[in-house]
Formats: C-alpha cells, structure tokens, sequence
C-alpha cells in the first residue's frame, strides 16, 4: 500500500475546513429568506450537488475521449470513479430538491423539465455502471464505457430542450427569470457568499473524493493481481 | 486507413471509393433482408409482440373513444420502441452467437460501412413492422392513422432511434447480461427522441397549427444527425477486438 501523498493529506483538511465554513455561511450568515422562511437554506448545497453531479458527468465524458483516443487505461480508472461520485451528488440534489418542493410546490416532485433530466441522467448513468459490470475484459470494458459515457452526456442537452418546450415552474434564480416559476427568489449580497462559496465547498469534496476513490481503485487493481498470481503459482 | 486503401482495388477515384463504399453497406443490408427471408424468425416476432403490447394498452388504459386521440400517439411509440428493442437484440444476437460479426470484421471494408448496413436492415424491419402496425391499429380502433405527417415523424423517429439503438446493441450483446442490458442502455438515451416522436404525432393526429408541431420536427431531426454522426465515429471502437 502507498503511503498517502502529503498533497492529498492537506487536501482533506482544507475541505475539512470549507466545508465548515460552508456550513457555517449557509446556516447563520445568509439571511433567512423572507417568504419561504428557513427551507430556502436547502438551496445552498442543492445547486452545489447538482453542479458537481453534472461536473462528474462531464469528466467522464472528456476521459471516455482520452480513452478512446490514446488507449490509456488510467483514464477509464477517472471515468469510472467520476460516474460513482456524479450518481451520488445527483441523488442528493433531487432528494433535497424534494425536500425543498414539499412545503413551496405542496408536492414532493413535479414532471418539470429540471427533474425530469436529473433523473434521467442519473438512469443514464446507473445503466453506465451495470453496463461495466457486465463485461470481463478490462480493454473492453474502458471502450464500451467511454463509448456510452459519451452518448450520455450527448443526449443530456438534448432531454432538457425537448422537456422546456413544455412550461417550466422551476426557479432559475442566475440569469434570466421566468415570471410563471414558482418559488423565486432574489439573492442579496450575503446570500451570494454563501451560494458561491458553497460551489467551491462542494468542487473541493468532489476533488478530495476522486482522488480518494482513485487510489482505492488503484488497491483494488494491485490485489487483483496479486491474486491472479498466487492462483497461477 | 488500410481497410479503407484495400477496398480500392476495384474502384479508384472519390467516386469510385464512395460506390465501393455503398456497395458494402448494400452487401450487409442484402444479407440480412436475405437471413429473414429464409428464417422468418425476427419480422414474426417482433409483430405478434407489437400487437400483444397494443392488446395490453386497450385493457390497461380502456381506451374508448374520448381518449382515443390522445393517447394513440403515446400507445404507438411505445409499442414501436418495444418491438425495436427486441429487433436489435436478435439482430446483433445472431451476428455475435455463430461467429458472423468475426466474420464481417475480416472483410476489407471500412467498419462503418458495418455499421451503416446493420442499421438500415434494422430501419426496414423497424419500417416494416410499422407498417403494418399502423393500418392494423387504425382498423382496430376507428382511427384514421394513415397521415403524411404521421409518417413522417414514424421515418425520422425510427431513423434515430435504430441509430442508437444498433451502436448500443453491438456493445449489449458482447456483454455477460446482454438480453436484459439493451433496454436499460437505449431508453434513457432515446427519451429525447421519443417524447419529439409522441407530441409531433399527437400533433399531426389531432391536426395542430405546423407552428406547434415544428419544435418537435426539429429535435426530432438534430437527434437523428447527430447520433448517426456520433454512432460512426464510435462504432469502430465498439467492435475492435
């Protein structure tokens, strides 16, 4: 077993600490937001875990291209991983949008266009893991799950823009509003804070989890081989 | 590409290599017609299934005739995605269980060329099906389904949806649970295409204004460019041994 780089050992502090910080932000130093009251908190770490779902996602879809183009099998190692932590952060995004939408929307879950694409993107990619554990042959295995890494990600867009065509009731709370969503809000200027530095609380732990999770993986390989080595004696 | 070099042999030029090349993808369409032909295994099934799942749909949904219209649309795709699924399977099933695919790999040309035959076979068994389903469905249900529009949206949505759906299959049947793997992998993919393919239908049967129908059309269109375009720059890692 490798001893644990000392990068790695400051990383998990240093999110340690965000992520307090973070907590702290979101539950005391954003103001309570007048209308729907405490619930609103929720937002904070539902973006964050969204972003992190579909920054996953997009990881995957850029190593699948590194294997796929350079046959390098390191890569399918970050694919793979990328897609455990991006399944993880997007169920907790549409669990705690859940939680959000009950007292605001009266119902836990709606056929929005945003739900509805979170969800099936994260079919998509629970259909990505059971198509690795299907197959054997590791070179196959990295071929096939970049192949489909990528088709996913392609058809993500795609969903979202033909379920907008319907009406959205979902909150767009950056950029531009629509005035038939329910829920909205304006953010003020301690609000922000925490918004933003949640998003970067949230990139860190994606991070230190990756690179967590590659290293197991990398245990798992060599243990493997260890044992195909002492069958084969 | 040395497959690609190897097929000039017969043919120079730009026009003669993209003849070549239409020749391959007609070679791998004309044996498939010509296998179906002789078995009769997969057009049968794939119509007593289609017309099994519409029997289902007029118990489970009583389909009487105030629903009638609105629902058809719904009904028919998923019975169209259903008898698709099961089309694929066999189709790439038969290639991999008795060594064919090895066989096709050998052949000097270029592996789209593979991939762009197995998917027109797939298309016309699709087509096929359809065409028969859809008098069948008007006759059983005192609908007029027999609409330009109609078929339109019924070519573009089966173009895109063999597709994808035989990229996905030649990587579902080299797996341990290939039978059940191919729905699991093709329907999140495709929810796209056929939620355009439904409300573009719905569109047409129940006569909407064009200016809402259009939107649908179009998705229904970049889906189907860009997942042919995406399958065929992939297949060949899908087949690579």
């Amino acid at each position: 077993m490798k001893p644990m780089p000392s990068i790695l050992k400051v990383l998990n502090w240093l999110t340690g600490a965000v992520f307090a910080v973070a907590l702290y932000l979101v539950f005391f130093y954003a103001p309570r937001e007048a209308v729907m009251g405490e619930v609103q908190r929720v937002f904070y770490f539902h973006v964050a875990a969204g972003w992190v779902g579909a920054l996953a996602f997009l990881i995957t879809a850029i190593a699948g291209g590194i294997v796929l183009a350079r046959g390098d099998h390191r890569w399918d190692r970050v694919a793979l991983v990328s897609v455990e932590i991006g399944v993880v952060f997007t169920l907790i995004n549409i669990v705690s949008g859940a939680i959000w939408a009950r007292p605001i929307w009266n119902t836990w879950w709606t056929w929005d266009p945003r739900l509805t694409t979170a969800t099936i993107m994260e079919l998509i990619y629970i259909a990505y893991l059971m198509l690795r554990q299907g197959i054997e042959d590791p070179d196959r295995r990295a071929r096939f799950g970049a192949v489909y890494g990528i088709v996913g990600f392609i058809s993500v867009p795609l969903t979202f823009l033909s379920i907008r065509i319907f009406r959205t009731i979902h909150p767009v709370v950056i950029g531009n509003n629509d005035p038939t969503a329910e829920g909205t809000f304006d953010m003020t200027p301690k609000m922000q804070t925490a918004f933003f530095f949640s998003l970067i609380t949230f990139t860190f732990v994606y991070a230190t989890l990756l690179w967590h999770r590659l290293r197991l993986q990398d245990f798992k390989e060599y243990i493997e081989e260890r044992k195909m080595q002492a069958l084969n004696t | 590409m040395t497959s690609a070099e190897s097929m000039v042999i017969e043919q120079t030029g730009r026009f003669g290599q993209l003849r070549n090349y239409l020749r391959a993808v007609g070679a791998v369409v004309w044996k498939d017609l010509r296998a179906e032909y002789r078995s009769r295994e997969l057009l049968g099934s794939m119509l007593v299934f289609a017309m099994l799942v519409i029997l289902i749909f007029n118990f489970a949904l009583e389909l009487d005739i105030r629903t009638r219209e609105t629902v058809a649309s719904g009904v028919l795709w998923v019975t169209f995605a259903f008898a698709g699924t099961l089309g694929l399977n066999r189709s790439m099933g038969v290639e991999k269980d008795r060594g064919c695919l090895d066989g096709l790999l050998l052949a000097p040309v270029d592996r789209s060329a593979i991939y762009f035959g197995k998917m027109l076979g797939n298309l016309i068994f699709m087509t096929i099906v359809e065409a028969i389903v859809l008098p069948t469905f008007s006759v059983l249900y005192n609908l007029n389904l027999i609409n330009p529009g109609l078929i339109l949206v019924v070519i573009l949505g089966s173009i895109g949806y063999s597709a994808v759906g035989t990229l996905l299959s030649s990587m579902a049947v080299q797996a341990r649970t290939r039978d059940i793997l191919l729905p699991i992998l093709l329907f999140p993919v495709s929810i796209p295409l056929l939620l355009a393919a439904v409300k573009a239908s719905n569109g047409f049967l129940q006569s909407f204004e064009m200016t809402e129908i259009m939107p649908w059309l179009n998705i229904l269109l970049v889906y189907d460019v860009i997942f042919i375009a995406v399958a065929f720059m992939l297949f060949d890692f899908v087949v690579e041994e």
